[in-house]
């Protein structure tokens, strides 16, 4: 997977910059119907806990799901737009998890 | 430390107080309780209030509400742990007195949800939560809740069906409370047809947000007995944390801080879980009352959900274990940081035996528990009722 271009985030100081691709499989996850303000646009949405290979549970979106999810399905991390910021829409980039083909 | 007793309890309605201010709702409930007590001034007044900078653009309620109650010059200043800021008040309220710094202490809880509505309501409810890791991927509490529900059933082989009785219990209780925000009934089996908010919880799994104020006044335990006739012994009282995240917890479906503050505050009473008569819990959500019960000692790890079996019965005013008994949060409603001073006001009517039709019959003991977040601050109260 290409770098988290994210620098100076939380997870970047955790992960480092250098992992290949962070695995990891669903904790638990829910469709978010009522969203706070920046997310409308994507709602309804996936959230979930992940544990990721290292034992590290993390809190991200789901992304490009195409069937029923389940606990304990596989999952990548993804660089992903997560909401647009201020007058000007600057977009905010961050991690999400997305389904790893079975 | 003196032991400190409860001689004083005011209460507005939970509502959508459109009309009211968040100053005006706080100087209501607290002129209300200094009524109770037969108290003009106090040497404290400690405020709990979770959202005030974010829904009210209103902080130093300490201040604003001693001006209006006419107490101006005492020592005051706000609490705040997210919904358990009205127990951290009255922990704040509690150790003064014990202490001996005052003589008499005013607790009021506060919240004023309607200045906000839909996402900017969510926005600011979300301060309680992890801004970095949480929030900032869109969480919002309902879904950490969710999160924790949804495991809770895989792991535990739990169908949503079986939460139900949690909700039912509640609004039984709050259909008998005039001060209860939502009096209906729930028909066994609507449940789990309402709307989802975020899988798997749904509109009828979820305590609403609301506006309301509660007040408690707090005098040394062996005064009390000469102020009013039926004193209230806070008998235990205690905080304490767990990881604001569910993700930095070693077992999230643990409610670690629910069992250390339980037993902190049982112990400082000389009680088991056995021993309690009544247990107000903080039910914000179905998931967080079986969790809940589970760390307090009332059920092993995983079989919480069993106590909602039957419609709650076991729950109910007249049942084993009676919880929520003017209708928790899920009905009369959760002003958040007014939540907690709510739970006590009403449990100290149950140990004066001046709970109306909500009474818990013989009711001499309970335990009142405050939640911020998903337990990530736990505040447990232990009341009993005085030897008259």
């Amino acid at each position: 997977m290409t770098t988290i271009d994210h620098d100076g985030s939380p997870l970047v100081k955790r992960l480092g910059t250098d992992a290949e691709s962070i695995l990891g499989e669903v904790y638990s996850y829910t469709v978010l119907q009522d969203p706070p303000e920046g997310f409308a646009a994507q709602a309804p949405y996936y959230l979930a806990l992940i544990r990721l290979d290292d034992g590290t549970l993390i809190t991200a979106q789901l992304t490009d799901v195409a069937s029923e999810l389940q606990i304990g399905d596989p999952v990548e991390m993804v660089t992903r737009k997560l909401t647009a910021d201020g007058a000007r829409g600057v977009i905010v980039y961050g991690y999400k998890f997305r389904p790893l083909v079975k | 430390m003196k032991p400190v007793a409860i001689v004083g309890v005011g209460m507005t309605p939970v509502r959508e107080h459109w009309t009211l201010s968040i100053g005006e709702l706080g100087e209501a409930a607290g002129r209300a309780a200094l009524a109770d007590a037969g108290l003009a001034a106090v040497d404290a007044l400690y405020v709990g209030n979770a959202y005030g900078a974010t829904y009210n653009q209103q902080t130093q309620l300490g201040s604003l509400i001693t001006g209006r109650i006419g107490l101006a010059g005492i020592e005051s200043f706000g609490c705040e742990a997210g919904d358990a800021s009205g127990g951290v008040a009255l922990r704040a309220g509690y150790l003064a007195v014990a202490a001996g710094a005052a003589q008499t202490a005013l607790v009021v809880g506060v919240e004023k949800a309607t200045d906000l509505v839909g996402l900017a309501r969510n926005t600011a409810r979300g301060v309680s939560l992890d801004h970095d890791y949480e929030t900032v991927n869109g969480a919002t509490l309902t879904a950490m809740a969710a999160l924790l529900m949804r495991r809770y059933m895989v792991e535990h082989c739990v169908e949503l069906a079986q939460f139900e009785g949690f909700s039912v219990n509640a609004h039984r209780n709050g259909s008998r409370n005039p001060n209860a925000m939502y009096r209906n009934l729930l028909r066994s089996g609507a449940f789990g047809k309402a709307p989802m908010i975020a899988e798997p919880v749904s509109l009828f799994d979820s305590a609403p947000d609301a506006d309301g104020a509660a007040a408690l006044v707090l005098a040394p335990a062996d005064e009390a007995v000469d102020l009013v006739p039926r004193p209230v012994l806070l008998a235990g009282s205690a905080v304490a944390t767990d990881s604001l995240m569910l993700q930095e917890r070693a077992d999230p479906l643990r409610f670690a801080a629910v069992s250390r503050s339980t037993s902190q505050a049982l112990d400082q009473a000389g009680l088991t879980p056995g021993d309690l008569d009544m247990a107000e819990v903080h039910d914000g959500y179905t998931i967080m009352t079986a969790l809940a019960l589970e760390a307090m000692g009332f059920s092993e790890r995983g079989a919480g959900w069993r106590w909602a079996q039957a419609d709650g019965e076991q729950l109910s005013l007249e049942g084993e274990l009676p919880i929520s008994t003017f209708g928790g949060l899920k009905s009369r409603g959760n002003p958040s940081g007014a939540t907690g001073v709510y739970q006590a006001a009403e449990a100290t009517l149950q140990l004066r035996d001046a709970a109306g039709d909500n009474q818990v019959a013989n009711a001499a003991s309970a335990v009142v528990q405050n939640l911020g977040g998903l337990a990530s601050t736990a505040v447990t109260h232990v009341l009993r009722a005085m030897p008259e």
